[in-house]
């Protein structure tokens, strides 16, 4: 750091007080910073170590992922979606494709759901990997780290499988998916399934009873249910708080209503509350992928619905309707029906909601993404202001900022 | 092939849910229109009554929408409408487990509205993306400036009418006083 006084004479404080206590001090933390998850900038006011006031900015990492998508076809919005959340790509895929399924009326084929399903629960686990293992490394539990990045590891080789690429996936279409399940999908499954059980179980010992640990996030960054409730908190961090909200109970999509699993919810909202509910997320999650395996149906993963998906190659060499058919869909692309629809989907982070509008035309006239981590990034001076600067690294680390969906 | 399937199926949810009910007895001159485009209760409302409209919805023990969920505009331009902008409110009331969407027409040469911000925390946010990006000015917002794009970022990025490929000069790296912009002194 610059000597004091060059400092307090750029931030406009009062040099010539010796009595640093009374006097305030602007730190900038960001853009680039070792604890930032992504690029944001905090503009703080610290008193001492108290932080007195906040301002987060972001716009970093913005792409223009509305504009973008309102001028492409509506099937290559797919691949932009991977890349908003760059640690749960495939829960945005299934958004995605769900919104437009929406929009046409249909449904995907059973298999093609319990598929995603299996998929989605595997980049929440992933999701919660990342955040939880990162926020813990920075508080100095870096073999935690190293444990749940190996676990990470595991899940991103079967997402590897399934769609032939770790992070840009790209795999969900209207109504089913690109592809099914590879063979010995299932089997390969359930061994990862164990050796993410037996990481799980060490690093609970690890850190959820480490005093060390404990003493940096408890109390830190706690937010009323009140609070979160008004800032349109959702996913852990609103659960943390005690409110059992979750898309996939309180308006089920997908098969979710056919499988057994507990909403955790925490009491104080604070960032000990935050680990914990992703923690036990990470064991449900286990538990809905081991559902959904048991009950894979059979059948197709694709609609038969025309005009959805490129027709069989037998048919577009055999008959003239599957040769009309390809032409179309080759040069003209998918045309949902006139309308507007918000479809609601839990992320990783919390609630991803895709607002479409179409006019029938088959350019879509609005592609808008709710960002869950928006509205977390926005309430961070209600959790730091009165804390010291340092329990900023747990508070941003508890809270997930993902820099690809909040800046799209 | 959608037209018309479409058409008939928006003729088709055209009957008001209870929260279309409740709003429409509640104003009824607010109300412009309403549909269920599936099973998505959305209602239109003109611009001056937002504020008492969202005001019911927060508070009245029948809707209790305590969430927020977002707010985004639809640029109309390419459409052939009477109005330019459409600003969209998604709200999930978790006591209810219902949702609701209110829109809001605003014409081109007076795109300014009530803000919401004093009713729920995250319109703050919401509404200076939807000003950043449509230029949509929200009254009464305590600190309405550009979120996503920067300062001298001119014109607005999502309007239909603003080129996809249109370039800006690169900026100048700023001295740290100037960045400053907080409302009082400390």
């Amino acid at each position: 750091m610059t000597d004091m006084t060059t400092l307090q004479a750029r931030t406009g404080t009062s040099s010539s007080s010796t009595d640093f206590s009374s006097s305030v001090m602007t730190i900038e933390i960001g853009p680039a910073h070792p604890a930032m998850h992504g690029i944001v900038r905090f503009t703080t006011k610290l008193d001492g170590e108290l932080i007195v006031e906040m301002e987060p900015e972001i716009g970093y990492l913005h792409r223009g992922f509305e504009k973008e998508s309102e001028n492409s076809k509506w099937i290559q919005v797919i691949p932009y979606t991977d890349r908003l959340n760059y640690v749960s790509p495939l829960l945005c895929n299934i958004g995605y494709s769900m919104a437009v399924e929406k929009l046409y009326g249909i449904q995907a084929p059973r298999r093609a759901e319990f598929t995603r399903v299996i998929m989605g629960e595997i980049s929440r686990i992933t999701d919660h990997l990342t955040c939880v293992g990162a926020a813990a490394m920075e508080i100095g539990a870096f073999t935690f780290f190293l444990w749940f990045i190996k676990a990470r590891e595991y899940l991103w080789e079967l997402v590897e499988e399934m769609t032939g690429a770790r992070l840009t996936t790209n795999w969900t279409r209207f109504g089913g998916n690109s592809m099914d399940l590879p063979d010995g999908f299932l089997s390969d499954l359930e061994d990862r399934l164990s050796k993410l059980e037996s990481i799980m179980e060490e690093c609970d010992k690890l850190l959820t009873r480490n005093k060390i640990f404990i003493d940096r996030v408890k109390d830190v960054g706690a937010i009323s249910k009140e609070d979160a409730l008004s800032y349109g908190f959702s996913g852990p961090m609103l659960r943390a708080c005690g409110i059992p909200y979750d898309v996939r109970r309180a308006d089920p999509y997908s098969v979710y209503d056919e499988l057994d699993f507990e909403i955790p919810v925490g009491s104080t909202g604070d960032c000990f509350d935050r680990f914990l509910v992703r923690m036990e997320e990470i064991r449900q999650s286990t538990s809905i992928i081991k559902q959904a395996a048991d009950k894979m149906p059979a059948g197709p993963f694709m609609t038969d619905e025309r005009m959805l998906h490129y027709p069989d190659k037998k048919d577009v060499y055999g008959n003239i309707e599957g040769l009309i058919d390809h032409f179309k869909m080759v040069m003209e692309g998918h045309h949902p029906p006139e309308g507007e629809i918000y479809m609601p989907t839990e992320g990783g982070n919390g609630e991803i909601g895709f607002y479409l509008v179409s006019d029938g035309s088959g350019d879509p006239v609005r592609v808008r993404l709710r960002p869950p981590c928006f509205n977390f990034v926005q309430a961070m001076p209600l959790m730091t202001i009165g804390h010291y600067v340092a329990d900023i690294v747990p508070i941003f680390g508890s809270i997930n900022m993902i820099g690809g969906e909040l800046d799209r | 092939m959608s037209g018309s399937i479409s058409n008939s199926e928006i003729k088709a949810t055209r009957d008001a849910g209870e929260l279309t009910s409740l709003l429409k007895q509640k104003f009824p001159r607010a109300v412009l229109n309403f549909h269920a485009h599936r099973s998505d209760e959305t209602v239109v409302i003109e611009r001056d009554s937002l504020h008492s409209v969202c005001l019911f919805l927060h508070e009245d023990s029948r809707c209790a929408f305590e969430i927020m969920l977002d707010i985004t505009a639809v640029d109309l331009l390419e459409m052939n409408m009477n109005h330019r902008f459409e600003m969209v409110y998604h709200f999930k009331s978790l006591t209810h487990a219902s949702r609701i969407r209110i829109k809001v027409p605003l014409n081109e040469d007076d795109c300014r509205l009530a803000s919401i911000s004093d009713i729920w925390k995250s319109a703050d946010w919401y509404e200076r993306e939807c000003f950043d990006m449509f230029g949509i000015v929200f009254e009464g917002h305590p600190n309405l400036k550009r979120i996503l794009m920067y300062e001298e970022f001119e014109g607005h990025p999502l309007r239909k009418d603003y080129p996809i490929d249109k370039q800006q000069p690169l900026m100048e790296l700023k001295e740290i006083e100037e960045r400053h912009t907080y409302g009082r002194e400390l």
